[in-house]
């Protein structure tokens, strides 16, 4: 029995993909659906099985069950060398006997193009990226950066429907890395090619992409656009992984939450009974002392962290008077992240605020 | 969902049928495979068959199997036992491996010096030591009978001292068998050996010399663990060849010196008994076995190539 | 490294004259005007032209190139075809390892062996078909059979150094199995391709014991010429040609370090 299938016309749909190494199971049970013209992103540790959902898609891997359709055909049986979807490797494979322009054209000779439109694309594909001068130079005389937009140039030359990019940051010095992910954006959204990238690295993938997907152990936990999945992370792994976070042990009694820090009321309050929570640290208010009122824990400062345009703060929450022996939670230590604040002394006393909006109740199951 | 199981797998980036794949891997290995087996693998195992067979009357082989030529292999003739064959295995061993032995010493130094070279010089040296590696080894042996003949300068010097009869070439005799030996080799050892010379690391020769005493500490503590790999290679592939050598032995050394090469050869040639041919290069590849187990044993090294 | 030790130099130099002095008397001799004896007579080229007018050794330097030529590039087309084989296809481990021993029989048995099997295979295949009565083929079979281990090793060397990333690159960008082969992986095994053959090449040329057992009486090589040439009495032509293979040995090192740099 067939789950819905929602034939969208245009886009790219992964259907309980499962693929297995000898014993382990490196995909279980992936569904995706990526939308037409968008930069999508799978993002996870390294071993969760992202690149091997990478290379099932352009075909370079089968999957044991499972099926992928793109604009509601069936690519499953299709080889790499039938589809619409080209890749940019980790290493980028660049052909090492061919120089730029080769490189670039070989897709299109690989279809028989003629001499002019291989020309013509290809020079316009070189100029968009830059690669103009580097036409007649092989790839052991380029640097790491250029070697990456030969990489680029080569997939997209063939106007595929879908790019795939594996890890395309990895191989870049720090400061190359932003001006390329910003230089992704730009080409992405001019040029209306699905993107589906995959990397490890949250920040990037958070700031670059309009969907992303958040990965673990061969299962996605999370699809959702960034704000989403960080603001409103459904399981634990999520919520630690895009960010640093607070989890906190919680049962709930009626309307209200009961933490190791005291008493919360939430504006979205949670189905379970017991269960976590979580709270970013730049949602933590840090107030006087003296402040009251509700969802408010007095702390003590044990380390600050002064970063210029932030002031990281590490707290213990002052011990609570009745606490149920019986009660699962230790209270922990509390990260706040303040942005009002530039100086805080080790020790003192403050007052948390933890604005009701911003609990978020987590699932721990995934999707 | 259920989905069907399919027949295909990926390999290298393309989808296909395993049959398809195994159907082509065969007709690109197949024809190479079935020449060498036919050619060789299967005639070297019948080596066996024919080593327990016997001579016929005019040198043909009649495949009546007897233990006879593994006998006659360990001295058991016609005439009851003797020892020459034990003298000929012995020998070869024996030539081997001082052929080696003078090799080593004569390639550490040569290789030494090289590496200490310039670049630019150090290219010149190795293709002086390269080109007598390809230079054919009749050649380079029969060669030495113009050196070694008779009124030339070290003939003249050994008849001086009295090792010699006045007017006597220095040949056939070991002084010259060993010479022509080692003049072959000697490339085989330095070659490999240089490789690994090349990547000594200086540091910590530079730090043996300070801690240790002796030359020769320096040498067994620092240089030889270093070079190991080098040098196995350069004893495996002197050693095993040198005990199956005939040509140098046969130019050089004239009918006292057989070696089990000479032997094999003779066999095949006027002695016509193949079997007891077969039989001697059985004993050969044994010993050429045994020899290269002992020495990737003791190198540590698991992949000769 | 700067201290310049004495003895080691010495030792290096007197072993590079145990290489060369053999080689150079050779020389010396095939330019000597003295028919016997090795008593210096005067310079003279006489033996050289000699030599080129000598139907035995025409005979024998075509029969040792064309035998260098035919082997080499038959055990090229067949080594490739079984690197490529080995490497580029799912085998099982047995199978495999079968293989690997077939073919690294050849190199690491010593010389003598593989003639001796060659001679037997031969006496057996003879029964079957008369192309295998010694001869001009037969000595080109035998070459061929422990060339192809040879060129078997060079180019799998060089496949191993071959990413199969870059063969998943090719089909991602649409290349068919004919267009990936011709377009990829052909260039990039071409340099193994080409030094084993020139190694084969070389190892053919120089081959004594091989061809010594797998020769019949009208396809004598070079080497076997001049060996019997020891046997029945020197001349100095045979010094003049082992002069001229001296000096062709040495151009053909340096054309091969030449053409090594630029791989």
């Amino acid at each position: 029995m067939t789950s819905q299938i929602d034939f969208v016309d245009r886009g790219l749909l992964v259907r309980e993909v499962s693929k297995n190494f000898g014993p382990t199971a490196v995909l279980n049970v992936v569904n995706l659906d990526v939308r037409q013209g968008e930069f999508f992103t799978l993002l996870g540790p390294s071993g969760c099985g992202k690149t091997t959902l990478l290379r099932i898609i352009a075909g370079l891997e089968l999957p044991d069950t499972g099926k992928v359709f793109l604009d509601g055909q069936d690519i499953t049986p299709l080889p790499a060398s039938k589809r619409q979807i080209n890749t940019v490797f980790q290493s980028y494979a660049l052909f090492p006997h061919l120089n730029t322009y080769e490189n670039v054209a070989f897709g299109l000779k690989a279809r028989r193009f003629s001499h002019q439109d291989v020309a013509e694309r290809v020079g316009r594909y070189l100029e968009m990226l830059s690669l103009g001068d580097l036409e007649k130079r092989y790839p052991h005389q380029l640097s790491g950066g250029q070697k990456q937009r030969v990489a680029l140039a080569r997939a997209l030359v063939n106007e595929p429907q879908i790019l795939l990019l594996d890890e395309p940051m990895s191989a870049l010095d720090a400061h190359l890395r932003a001006r390329v992910q910003a230089d992704l954006r730009r080409l992405q959204r001019e040029l209306g090619t699905t993107f589906i990238m995959v990397t490890h690295d949250q920040e990037e993938a958070m700031m670059i992409s309009d969907h992303l997907a958040v990965m673990n152990d061969g299962q996605v936990l999370q699809i959702g656009p960034p704000r989403d999945v960080y603001t409103k992370p459904t399981n634990q792994f999520v919520a630690e992984f895009l960010g640093a976070t607070n989890i906190l042990s919680a049962v709930r009694h009626g309307d209200r939450v009961m933490t190791g820090l005291g008493d919360f009321m939430m504006q979205h309050p949670p189905d379970w009974v017991k269960g976590s929570l979580t709270i970013r640290p730049e949602h933590i208010e840090v107030e006087r002392p003296d402040a009251f009122g509700a969802n408010r824990v007095k702390a003590q400062v044990c380390e600050t962290l002064y970063s210029g345009a932030a002031l990281d703060l590490l707290l213990e929450p002052e011990p609570l008077p009745n606490l149920d022996p019986d009660f699962p939670i230790k209270p922990g230590q509390v990260k706040v992240r303040t942005y009002t604040h530039d100086h805080i002394d080790r020790g003192e006393y403050v007052n948390l605020y933890f604005p009701p909006s911003h609990l978020v109740a987590l699932n721990d199951k995934p999707i | 969902m259920a989905s069907k199981k399919s027949d295909r797998i990926s390999w290298r980036g393309d989808v296909t049928k395993p049959l398809r794949l195994r159907l082509r891997g065969l007709g690109l290995t197949l024809p190479p495979l079935v020449w060498l087996t036919l050619l060789m693998t299967i005639p070297c195992l019948t080596l066996v068959a024919l080593a327990m067979a016997t001579r016929g009357q005019y040198g043909d082989v009649i495949w009546q199997f007897t233990g006879n030529n593994f006998r006659r292999l360990i001295g058991y003739s016609f005439f009851g036992w003797s020892a020459d064959n034990f003298y000929v295995l012995f020998r070869s061993l024996w030539m081997a491996a001082i052929t080696t032995i003078i090799c080593v010493a004569l390639a550490y130094p040569l290789t030494f010096h090289v590496v200490t070279r310039p670049p630019r010089t150090r290219v010149f040296w190795l293709i002086l030591i390269i080109i007598p590696f390809w230079t054919n080894v009749v050649v380079r042996t029969y060669a030495w009978l113009l050196v070694l003949g008779p009124n030339l300068p070290p003939a003249r010097l050994a008849a001086f001292f009295g090792l010699i009869p006045e007017g006597a070439a220095l040949y056939p005799g070991q002084f010259a068998v060993y010479l022509g030996m080692v003049s072959t080799f000697l490339p085989f050892m330095a070659l490999p050996l240089y490789a690994s010379v090349e990547r000594l690391n200086w540091d910590l020769l530079e730090a043996a010399r300070d801690l240790y005493a002796s030359r020769f500490q320096v040498f067994t503590k620092a240089i030889l663990p270093q070079t190991k790999p080098g040098l196995a290679v350069g004893i495996i592939v002197t050693f095993v060849p040198a005990m199956a050598m005939f040509v140098v032995t046969d130019i050089l050394g004239g009918a006292k010196f057989m070696l089990i090469g000479n032997l094999i050869q003779q066999q095949f040639t006027q002695a016509r008994n193949w079997p007891y041919g077969a039989a001697l290069s059985l004993a050969l590849m044994v010993m050429t076995l045994i020899s290269m187990a002992i020495f990737r044993r003791r190198s540590g090294l698991r992949n000769l190539s | 490294m700067d201290k310049k030790r004495p003895l080691v130099a010495l030792v290096a130099i007197l072993s590079l004259a145990l290489l060369y002095i053999p080689s150079i008397a050779v020389a010396i001799f095939s330019v000597n005007n003295s028919r016997y004896g090795l008593a210096w007579r005067g310079f003279t080229l006489d033996w050289y032209k000699l030599l080129l007018q000598n139907e035995y050794i025409h005979q024998a330097t075509i029969n040792s190139l064309i035998l260098a030529v035919v082997s080499t590039i038959a055990s090229t087309i067949l080594g490739t075809a079984l690197a490529l084989g080995l490497d580029r296809y799912p085998w099982p481990k047995t199978l495999h390892r079968f293989f690997d021993i077939s073919i690294n029989i050849p190199i690491v048995v010593p010389d003598i062996i593989m003639a001796v099997s060659l001679t037997l295979a031969f006496s057996f295949l003879r029964v079957i078909t008369p192309i295998f009565e010694l001869s001009l083929i037969t000595l080109i079979i035998g070459h061929v059979t422990f060339q192809i281990s040879f060129v078997t090793l060079v180019v799998r060397s060089r496949l191993a150094s071959l990413n199969q990333e870059t063969d998943e690159a090719a089909r991602d960008l649409f290349a068919s199995d004919f267009y990936l082969f011709r377009r990829v992986t052909l260039p990039l095994i071409t340099p193994g391709v080409l030094a084993g053959a020139m190694l084969a090449f070389t190892l053919s040329l120089d081959d004594f014991i091989i061809s010594f057992f797998t020769h019949g009486p009208d396809s004598v090589t070079l080497p076997i010429f001049i060996y019997a040439s020891i046997k029945r009495g020197l001349t100095p032509e045979i010094h003049a040609l082992s002069t001229l293979m001296l000096l062709f040995t040495v151009v053909l090192v340096v054309i091969a370090e030449r053409l090594s740099r630029k791989f």
